[in-house]
């Protein structure tokens, strides 16, 4: 069966100084290195943003809001646009031309056929976006612990700050542990969006490598079962963690 | 800083609306097919038969695990190559939309049958049971007793796919259609200009998406009203 | 004649044994009650008579049909055997009226207006014609539990399962559920009902059966000898303790 050969990964490919495999290599490595740059981003801003939105205080619940509203209701590929042709449009000219025309080879990215901006705008784009999601459990997180334990911890003294510090919050990353697994996988799927303003990932290499070497199956097969296996890996490690941290006795009343 | 000029957005309307007209179609077709073969999903899922259950969690797995793009190139470059190889001609087969089409309701059944299966586990063992001690069989008792109840509890978290959805229709870009993202996309080409007409799309997206996201909103409250 | 015929069953959950070798009859018009401790497997075994519950070992047959056997349609032979429940499981999305048709029209094949007439007719009889347009989240338990035995009756069972009827409800509800119950006995009913209710028991039922922790029939006898000379030292351990009060 022929196009069930997988020798052809072992070819030159026409660029970069790599075989096909390397190509797909390279795709894994910085769909990796997209993925963890906009993780990090996303659980800061989103931790601070869910917290806030938890917060009674109005002027900082509703910009968190906004955010929020904003964030998830545009599509991300939408939102990929506008962070890489639309931004340094609207910025003052010369800012603009700095990031379009400087910014770029301020770096070279090792591996790659793509730019710094175009690494950039992505990690920046798919950070933002995932944020919305992050605050989004972060708050629901928050509010799922029983109301009492904000009183008890007023009525031993603590200021709302330190309610926060030392009782919400470490009960609430606990329980929050699963969705934000589930977030980043989500991240890691979606950086495949990044394709869309020329960042040679993990699927558009192997979208690249199909237009060169017409093979569909053996390319499309091995670049889905590396997104498989890194999923099913992310998902065994984060089991492990929740094991580490779990509060004894303590399970969580889903549901109803 | 660029000067922002709408003119460029009112000249392409016409050539956005059809855009968002097969944003539109493709939408309500991988909308009523998610839900449909979601909902056998489910169903096979939920099954103490070995031979349905464990295939159907392996296929919402997998389909789970890889990016929405991937699932669309897999259907956009093999469906020529499937149909091809029964039919001897290579190339158009049935098209990116309808490739587009397929591979829509296959990632949507697998989201949808998460959220389905939810929704029966829900529904308490004892409902099942009063349906089938009056003599229904198993489809009787899906179809009057369980799913209208999983349905009706879900209705909120299915509403919230549903906008996922329709943000989701962008990524057909990809694959070079025209829908709203990528007839703006042309214009802009067209033009020379892309900054007005991304932002328009991004306004008109975020305008749908937030007050449909309301609608579930003010749903979901009412639903929390009537079950205490 | 045998109507229900309970012959060496035996059920595991696992590694779990949860009834073990039962056998007991039901005869044509006969009230059997089924008691014991929490965990004696007593729900189990009235859920098997209908085959909601499976189980791996003997036989049940119900009017000459064997419930586990390849052949027998599982569904025509529930809908001729009544079940109510100990959480009524009317359902709730649906009307009174619609609780009282549905099985009927989709099971019976009897056209609306028939099961429509038959549906009204039992729910007069328990006392809540009245509340025919309402949803069952509107009812109170014991209404609720009213309209789940006219719901079962509606079928034309030839006999009825009760599984706790009156174990969720309020106490002040438990009468009005009880004397339904009580009037279907004199009227001829085949009843076979897991209770507590040793009143009910009293009154009515022919039989009684003990069943014991780990799912074993302990005392098969008349209602008399069941009340006035017990055999088994459990049985009148049990007897005291319920009948303490």
């Amino acid at each position: 069966m022929d196009w069930l050969n997988f020798a052809f990964f072992l070819e030159k490919a026409p660029s970069g100084g790599m075989t096909y495999l390397g190509w797909l290599a390279s795709g894994v490595l910085w769909t990796l290195i997209v993925s963890i740059c906009a993780w990090v981003i996303a659980f800061s801003l989103g931790a601070v943003l869910g917290v806030m939105r938890t917060t009674p205080i109005k002027w900082l619940s509703v910009p968190a809001t906004i955010y929020v509203d904003i964030f998830r209701n545009i599509p991300l590929l939408v939102q990929m646009f506008l962070w890489y042709f639309v931004m340094p449009e609207l910025i003052p000219t010369a800012m603009g031309d700095w990031l379009k025309q400087t910014y770029p080879y301020l770096l070279t990215l090792p591996f790659a056929q793509f730019s710094l901006w175009e690494f950039t705008a992505a990690v920046i784009c798919l950070g933002l976006y995932t944020a919305s999601r992050v605050a989004e459990q972060v708050r629901s997180g928050i509010q799922s612990l029983p109301r009492g334990q904000t009183n008890a911890g007023l009525a031993m003294g603590f200021t709302l700050p330190q309610v926060y510090r030392h009782v919400l919050l470490p009960m609430a990353f606990r329980l929050i542990i699963p969705p934000m697994t589930s977030e980043f996988l989500t991240i890691f799927k979606n950086s495949s969006t990044a394709l869309v303003i020329g960042v040679l990932e993990l699927t558009a290499q192997a979208r690249q490598i199909n237009e060169y070497t017409f093979q569909t199956f053996p390319t499309f097969i091995v670049a889905t079962a590396v997104y498989i296996v890194i999923t099913m890996t992310v998902i065994f490690c984060m089991r492990l963690l929740e094991k580490r941290v779990a509060v004894p006795g303590y399970v969580s009343q889903g549901g109803h | 800083m660029l000067e922002l000029d709408w003119n460029i957005v009112i000249k392409n309307l016409p050539l956005l609306w059809k855009g968002m007209v097969l944003s539109l179609k493709l939408f309500a077709i991988a909308l009523v097919g998610g839900i449909f073969f979601g909902t056998l999903l489910a169903m096979a899922r939920l099954s103490s038969w070995w031979i349905l259950r464990k295939p159907s969690q392996w296929l919402v797995d997998a389909i789970r695990a890889i990016p929405f793009i991937m699932a669309i190139f897999w259907f956009y470059f093999l469906t020529p190559k499937i149909v091809g190889a029964f039919t001897g001609e290579q190339g158009e087969a049935i098209g990116p939309f309808w490739s587009a089409v397929i591979a829509f309701i296959l990632v949507e059944s697998a989201y949808f049958s998460e959220i389905i299966r939810a929704g029966i586990q829900s529904i308490p063992r004892g409902q099942p049971w009063a349906a089938y001690a009056l003599g229904m069989n198993y489809w009787q008792a899906m179809g009057n007793v369980v799913l209208p109840q999983a349905f009706r509890n879900m209705l909120p978290i299915m509403l919230t796919q549903a906008i996922i959805l329709f943000q989701d229709t962008s990524l057909v870009y990809v694959v070079g259609l025209k829908d709203f993202l990528g007839a703006a996309s042309t214009a802009g080409q067209i033009s020379g200009r892309v900054v007005e007409l991304y932002l328009f799309v991004a306004l008109v997206y975020l305008v749908i998406c937030f007050s449909l996201s309301r609608v579930v909103k003010r749903l979901q409250e009412r639903m929390d009203v009537g079950r205490t | 004649m045998v109507m229900i015929d309970i012959k060496g069953v035996s059920k595991w959950y696992g590694e779990k044994q949860v009834l073990v070798d039962c056998t007991t009859t039901v005869a044509k018009g006969e009230v059997v009650v089924v008691c014991g401790p929490s965990g004696s497997g007593k729900s189990t075994l009235i859920k098997t008579v209908n085959g909601l519950e499976p189980f791996q070992k003997g036989e049940i047959i119900v009017d000459g049909l064997s419930v586990g056997g390849k052949d027998t349609d599982l569904a025509k032979l529930r809908s001729r055997v009544g079940m109510v429940f100990q959480n009524f499981e009317l359902f709730p999305h649906m009307s009174v009226t619609k609780n009282l048709c549905i099985a009927q029209e989709k099971v019976l094949g009897r056209t609306a207006d028939e099961a429509h007439d038959k549906g009204l007719k039992l729910l007069d009889r328990v006392g809540l014609i009245e509340h025919k347009d309402k949803y069952p989240a509107q009812l109170s338990g014991g209404q609720q539990q009213r309209v789940a035995i006219a719901r079962a009756l509606s079928m034309d069972p030839i006999a009825m399962l009760f599984d706790e009827p009156t174990s969720a409800l309020d106490p002040e509800m438990i009468n009005e559920v009880l004397d339904v119950m009580v009037e279907l006995a004199h009227e001829g009913m085949t009843m076979m009902c897991v209770t507590h209710e040793m009143g009910f028991a009293r009154k009515v039922a022919d039989r009684v059966i003990f069943m014991e922790k780990g799912g074993t029939i302990l005392e098969d006898c008349s209602k008399d000898e069941f009340f006035n000379t017990p055999r088994k030292p459990r049985t009148q351990d049990f007897l005291s303790k319920i009948l303490a009060h």
